[in-house]
C-alpha cells in the first residue's frame, strides 16, 4: 500500500494530533500545529484533511466542544467551560456548541446533571437485569 | 426482528486501569459510570462514533454467577490473551496505528493487507485482544 512507505509523514501528522489533543485549551492556531509537525501550513493541513478527513481548525473546534461537554456533565459552568476549553468568548462557544451538538451548552448541562442525578438516586436504573442478576446486584 | 445491538460485554480485571485505557488510550467516552456498592460499579464507555453501542467493562470478581473457581479460571484465560472480544474499524488505519503505539498500547500484529482491507491486532490492558481494520471501500 502506498500510503505505507510514508510512515514518516504518518507520524509526524499523528504526532500533530496529538498536540492539539494535549494543548487545545491554549491559544494555539494552524501556524503552531504545522510548526510541529514540521510542514508548510497549505501541506500540513492537505495531508491532515486526507487522514482524518477535516481540517486540523476543524478538529481543533470538535476536540474542544467534546472536552466541554464532559465539563458541563461534571457540573462546570457554561462559562467555565467555554473559558477552559480555549473560547475567548462565551458567545462564540455556545454558538459552535449549539451547532456541533444541537442543543445549547445549559441546555447539554442542565440534561446531563439530571441523568446524573437519576443514576445516584437508582443505579439499576442504568442497568440491564440480566447483567444486574449476573453480577447478583439483584436477587 | 433484531434491529441492534445496544450493549456489547467486555470482561477485564481492572475497572480503573480498563478505564483509562479505553478513555485515555482509544479515545471512548465514558456513558455510564455508577456506583453499584460494596465496591461493584457499572462502567461502559461509546465508541466515538457509536454513542448509543454501551460496551460494558465488566469486572471479573466474585459475586453473582461468578464463584472463586470461576474467577480464576476467566483471570487465567483473560491474561493469557484466550478471548478476542471484538473488531474495531476505523478511516485510516496506519494513522490510527501510530497514534496508538504512541500511547502505548501493545500490538500483537501490525497493520496487514487482508483480502477485506488492512488489519492489525492489538491487546487491551487485560489480555483481551481486538482486530483493527479499515475495511475496503
Amino acid at each position: 500500500m502506498e500510503q505505507y512507505e510514508k510512515i514518516y509523514l504518518y507520524k509526524r501528522i499523528v504526532q500533530s494530533k496529538l498536540f492539539i489533543d494535549r494543548h487545545f485549551a491554549n491559544n494555539i492556531d494552524l501556524n503552531n500545529i504545522a510548526d510541529e509537525a514540521c510542514f508548510s501550513k497549505f501541506h500540513f493541513i492537505r495531508l491532515f484533511k486526507s487522514i482524518y478527513g477535516r481540517s486540523p481548525h476543524n478538529y481543533l473546534v470538535s476536540v474542544r466542544i467534546d472536552n466541554a461537554k464532559k465539563l458541563l456533565t461534571e457540573g462546570v459552568s457554561v462559562l467555565d467551560a467555554s473559558m477552559r476549553v480555549g473560547f475567548d468568548s462565551v458567545t462564540s462557544f455556545a454558538a459552535t456548541f449549539k451547532k456541533m451538538a444541537g442543543k445549547t451548552p445549559s441546555a447539554y448541562r442542565s440534561q446531563a446533571i439530571i441523568k446524573k442525578h437519576a443514576i445516584i438516586a437508582n443505579p439499576l436504573s442504568a442497568v440491564p437485569n440480566c447483567f444486574a442478576q449476573t453480577h447478583g446486584w439483584i436477587k | 426482528m433484531i434491529t441492534k445491538l445496544s450493549h456489547l460485554c467486555i470482561y477485564v480485571l481492572n475497572q480503573d486501569s480498563a478505564h483509562d485505557f479505553y478513555v485515555n488510550k482509544l479515545g471512548f467516552s465514558v456513558h455510564t459510570d455508577a456506583p453499584m456498592g460494596e465496591g461493584a460499579r457499572w462502567l461502559t464507555v461509546t465508541p466515538p462514533e457509536q454513542p448509543e453501542l454501551e460496551i460494558t467493562l465488566f469486572l471479573v470478581a466474585e459475586g453473582g454467577m461468578f464463584d472463586k473457581e470461576t474467577v480464576a479460571t476467566m483471570t487465567s484465560l483473560i491474561k493469557k490473551g484466550t478471548f478476542g472480544a471484538a473488531v474495531f474499524t476505523c478511516n485510516d488505519l496506519m494513522a490510527t496505528y501510530q497514534e496508538l503505539i504512541a500511547k502505548g498500547v501493545v500490538f500483537k500484529k501490525p497493520p496487514t493487507k487482508e483480502f477485506y482491507g488492512y488489519e492489525a491486532l492489538f491487546v487491551d490492558d487485560s489480555g483481551n485482544w481486538f482486530s483493527l481494520a479499515q475495511l475496503n471501500s
